[in-house]
C-alpha cells in the first residue's frame, strides 16, 4: 500500500499522482507502441477501430459523464466530421488543415446543437438531439451533390505531412497519437477551471450558477468540444473505412456510443476507452462464437441485438460503474488486503430524486 | 380541398397512433420519471403477441386483442419489477439506458423466433380492405376513409374515455394520481407506492401493444416496427410531457404535419417533419403545449 504524502496543493491536480503511475503508463506506451509488430494485420485494424471509438467516446464523455447533458444524437457529428474530411480531401486540401477543419465543423455545429440546452434540461434535451441526429442524417442523404447521398463517398488514400498512410500499421500509429493527444488535452482540461465548471454543472445546476458558473457559456462549451472531438473521430474513421454512407451514422450508432459509456464507466477517461475496447472486443467474439454455435443460433440476426441487451442490462444492475468500476475495486481488494469490505463502493440512494419542477 | 380532407383523415389515423404510443410515455414519466425507450418495441411485442394468439392459437380477432392487452398488461409488470424496481433512485440516465437495453433485447429476442422473427406478417383483421365513403355518389367521389383508420381512431377514443374515467373514479387511478404529485406523501397515506408503479408499466406496456395492433393493418407486423416510437417523442414533448390530453394532441400533430409533409413538400421532408417540428416548439416553448410552467424548488 502506498500512502501519498501532499505537502503541495499543485499534487492535486498533477497528471501523474505518484512514480508508479509514471512506470506503468510507459510500460503501457511501449506495449502499444509495440503492439503492431506482435500481432496479426486483421487484429491491429480491430485495433484501429478501437482508437477511433475511443476518441468518440472521449468526446462524448465530457458532455455526458463531465457536464451530465445527455445527447442521443451524437452519429451526427461524427458524420459531420467524415463528410467534410471527404469533401475537403476531394478539394485536395492537406490532411492536417482538412482535419482541424472537420473538427471546427463539428464543433460549430455542436454550438447550434447546443442552443436549446441553454433552455431545455435532462430529457428534453436528449430529445432534442435525438431529433437533430434524425435531421443530419436526412440532410445527408438528400444533399448527395456534396455528400453522394445514399450511394455513398469514397475517400482517396491518406497522406500525412508526405507520410502515406498506406497501411494498418501506419494508420495505428496515427489514430493512437490522436487518440494520445485527446486524452492529454481532455485530461488537463478537466483540472482547469474550465472541467472544474463542467463537474459542477453536473452534480447539481442550481450549486454551479450560485457559485457564479456562468451555465450557458459552459454547456455552450462542453458541446462545441464534445462535438469537435467527435468530428476528429468521425474524419479518422472515413479514413478507415475508406467509404462513407449514411446508414452508419444512424439513431442505432448514437445509442451504441452510449453504451460504450455505460460498459466502460461513466464519468471517468478510462471509461470511455475501457468501454469502446470492450464494444469492438465483443463483436469479435460474437464473430468467432457464430462459427462455434449450433447455426439455428450462430445464424441468427437477433443474435447480435439480444447479446447488446443483455450486456447493457446487466451492467447496469450489476455493475452502475462499469468495467472501470470493476477495475477499480479489484484493485482495492487487493490494495488493502484483507480489509476490502463489500459495501465500500456502494452508491446512495435516495428514495426518489425528482428532477421534476414542483 | 377534397384532398387535404383526405390527407387530414389520413393523418389524424396515423397521429392517433403516435398519441397512443406518447400517452405510454407520459403515464410512466408521470408516475416514476423515467423515460421509456422501450415504448415502441413494446408496441412491436404487442403486434407478435396479437399475431401469436390470433394466428397461432387461433382466437376471434377481439378476443385476441383483449388477450394481447392482458398479456402486454403483464409484460409490462414484470419489466418494471425486473428491471426497473432495483434503479429506483438512480438518476435518469440510468433508467433511460436500461430501457434501451430492453429495446435491444427484445428485438433481437423477437428476431430469434425461427420461423417467424426475421419474416413480415399480415395481422387478419376483420375490417380489412374496407373502405367508407362520405359524400360522392354510389361508388365514386367523396372523401375515402379506410376502415382500418377509422378502427384506429374509434378505438384511440375509447381507450382515452376509459383512462379517464379509471383516472376520474376508480381507487386504483386516483392513487396513480396521487403517486404521480408526490411518492412519498402518497407512501405516507398508505398507497403502495412500488405496487401502483408496476401497474402502471402495465397500463403503458398495454396501451403501447394496443397501438401495435391498431397499427398491424397498415404497416405489418415485423420485428422493427418499433421504430415509429421514436416518432411518439416529439409528440410527448409537443403536447408537454407529463399532460395526458397533450399527449393525444400531439400525436394528432406530427400525425397530420406529416402527412401534409410528406404530401406538399420535396421527398424527405415527411420522415423527418416530426423532428423538425419539435425543434421549433423547444425553441418557442419548452414546456409544451399542455405542460405547466413550474419552477424547480431547490
Amino acid at each position: 500500500m502506498r500512502f501519498l504524502f501532499k505537502t503541495n496543493y499543485h499534487q492535486d491536480v498533477r497528471l501523474f499522482k505518484h512514480g508508479g503511475q509514471i512506470f506503468w503508463y510507459a510500460a503501457l506506451a511501449v506495449l502499444l507502441l509495440a503492439m503492431p509488430w506482435l500481432m496479426p494485420e486483421y487484429y491491429v485494424s480491430q485495433l484501429v477501430f478501437i482508437w477511433i471509438y475511443a476518441i468518440v467516446s472521449v468526446g462524448l464523455m465530457i458532455l455526458v459523464g463531465f457536464t451530465g447533458q445527455v445527447s442521443i444524437g451524437h452519429a451526427a457529428f461524427l458524420a459531420m466530421g467524415a463528410y467534410t474530411e471527404g469533401y475537403l480531401q476531394q478539394l485536395g486540401w492537406p490532411f492536417a488543415l482538412s482535419l482541424t477543419f472537420a473538427a471546427l465543423v463539428s464543433g460549430i455545429t455542436g454550438i447550434i446543437v447546443g442552443l436549446p440546452a441553454l433552455r431545455v434540461k435532462g430529457m428534453y434535451l436528449a430529445i432534442a438531439t435525438l431529433a437533430f441526429g434524425f435531421i443530419v442524417e436526412e440532410g445527408v442523404t438528400r444533399a448527395d451533390g456534396i455528400t453522394g447521398g445514399n450511394s455513398g463517398m469514397m475517400l482517396g488514400s491518406l497522406d500525412v505531412f508526405g507520410i502515406a498512410i498506406d497501411s494498418e500499421q501506419r494508420m495505428y500509429y496515427l489514430c493512437l497519437i490522436i487518440l494520445v493527444l485527446c486524452v492529454v488535452g481532455v485530461m488537463n482540461l478537466l483540472r482547469s477551471p474550465t472541467g472544474r465548471a463542467f463537474v459542477a454543472i453536473r452534480d447539481s445546476e442550481v450549486s454551479a450558477q450560485s457559485m457564479g458558473i456562468n451555465l450557458a457559456y459552459y454547456k455552450t462549451t462542453a458541446f462545441a468540444l464534445s462535438a469537435a472531438i467527435t468530428g476528429i473521430a468521425g474524419a479518422l474513421y472515413a479514413h478507415k473505412l475508406r467509404y462513407i454512407s449514411p446508414e452508419q451514422f444512424t439513431f442505432l450508432q448514437s445509442i451504441e456510443l452510449l453504451i460504450i459509456l455505460v460498459v466502460g464507466g461513466v464519468g471517468t477517461i478510462y471509461g470511455a476507452i475501457f468501454g469502446a475496447a470492450f464494444w469492438i472486443g465483443v463483436q469479435q467474439l460474437i464473430v468467432i462464437a457464430k462459427d462455434w454455435l449450433p447455426p439455428a443460433i450462430g445464424q441468427q440476426t437477433g443474435l447480435q441485438p439480444t447479446i447488446f441487451g443483455i450486456i447493457l442490462i446487466a451492467f447496469i444492475l450489476f455493475e452502475p460503474m462499469g468495467l472501470y468500476g470493476r477495475w477499480l475495486k479489484i484493485r482495492t481488494y487487493f490494495q488493502l488486503f484483507p480489509f476490502y469490505r463489500k459495501g465500500m463502493f456502494r452508491r446512495q440512494k435516495s428514495y426518489m430524486k425528482s428532477e421534476r419542477m414542483k | 380541398m377534397l384532398q387535404f380532407l383526405q390527407l387530414l383523415a389520413s393523418g389524424i389515423a396515423q397521429g392517433c397512433i403516435y398519441g397512443l404510443l406518447a400517452l405510454g410515455f407520459v403515464l410512466i414519466y408521470k408516475a416514476t420519471e423515467a423515460i421509456n425507450f422501450a415504448q415502441g418495441d413494446l408496441m412491436m411485442l404487442g403486434g407478435f403477441v396479437g399475431l401469436g394468439t390470433s394466428v397461432a392459437m387461433g382466437m376471434p380477432f377481439w378476443i385476441a386483442f383483449l388477450a394481447t392487452l392482458i398479456v402486454m398488461f403483464l409484460f409490462g409488470m414484470l419489466m418494471e419489477r425486473t428491471v426497473l424496481r432495483p434503479l429506483l433512485g438512480h438518476p435518469s440516465f440510468t433508467v433511460v439506458m436500461v430501457t434501451i437495453g430492453v429495446g435491444f433485447l427484445s428485438r433481437g429476442m423477437v428476431t430469434m423466433i425461427p420461423f417467424w422473427g426475421t419474416e413480415t406478417h399480415v395481422l387478419p383483421v376483420p375490417y380489412r380492405d374496407q373502405i367508407v365513403r362520405l359524400g360522392g355518389q354510389g361508388n365514386e367521389g367523396g372523401l375515402v376513409l379506410p376502415t382500418e383508420h377509422l378502427v384506429i381512431i374509434g378505438i384511440t377514443v375509447m381507450l382515452i374515455l376509459s383512462l379517464y374515467l379509471l383516472f376520474k373514479h376508480t381507487k386504483i387511478g386516483i392513487a396513480m394520481k396521487a403517486t404521480s404529485q408526490n411518492q412519498l406523501a402518497a407512501f405516507y397515506m398508505g398507497i403502495p407506492v412500488r405496487r401502483i408503479n408496476m401497474m402502471v408499466w402495465g397500463l403503458s406496456a398495454a396501451v403501447s401493444a394496443c397501438a401495435g395492433l391498431l397499427l398491424a393493418p397498415i404497416t405489418f407486423v415485423h420485428a422493427n416496427m418499433g421504430f415509429v416510437g421514436l416518432k411518439a417523442f416529439p409528440a410527448a414533448v409537443i403536447g408537454g410531457f407529463g399532460s395526458i390530453p397533450g399527449a393525444l394532441v400531439g400525436g394528432l400533430i406530427i400525425g397530420v404535419v406529416e402527412m401534409f409533409a410528406g404530401f406538399y413538400l420535396p421527398e424527405g421532408f415527411k420522415d423527418i417533419a416530426a423532428y423538425v417540428v419539435v425543434l421549433i416548439m423547444l425553441a418557442v416553448k419548452p414546456t409544451g403545449l399542455f405542460g405547466e410552467n413550474l419552477r424547480k424548488r431547490v
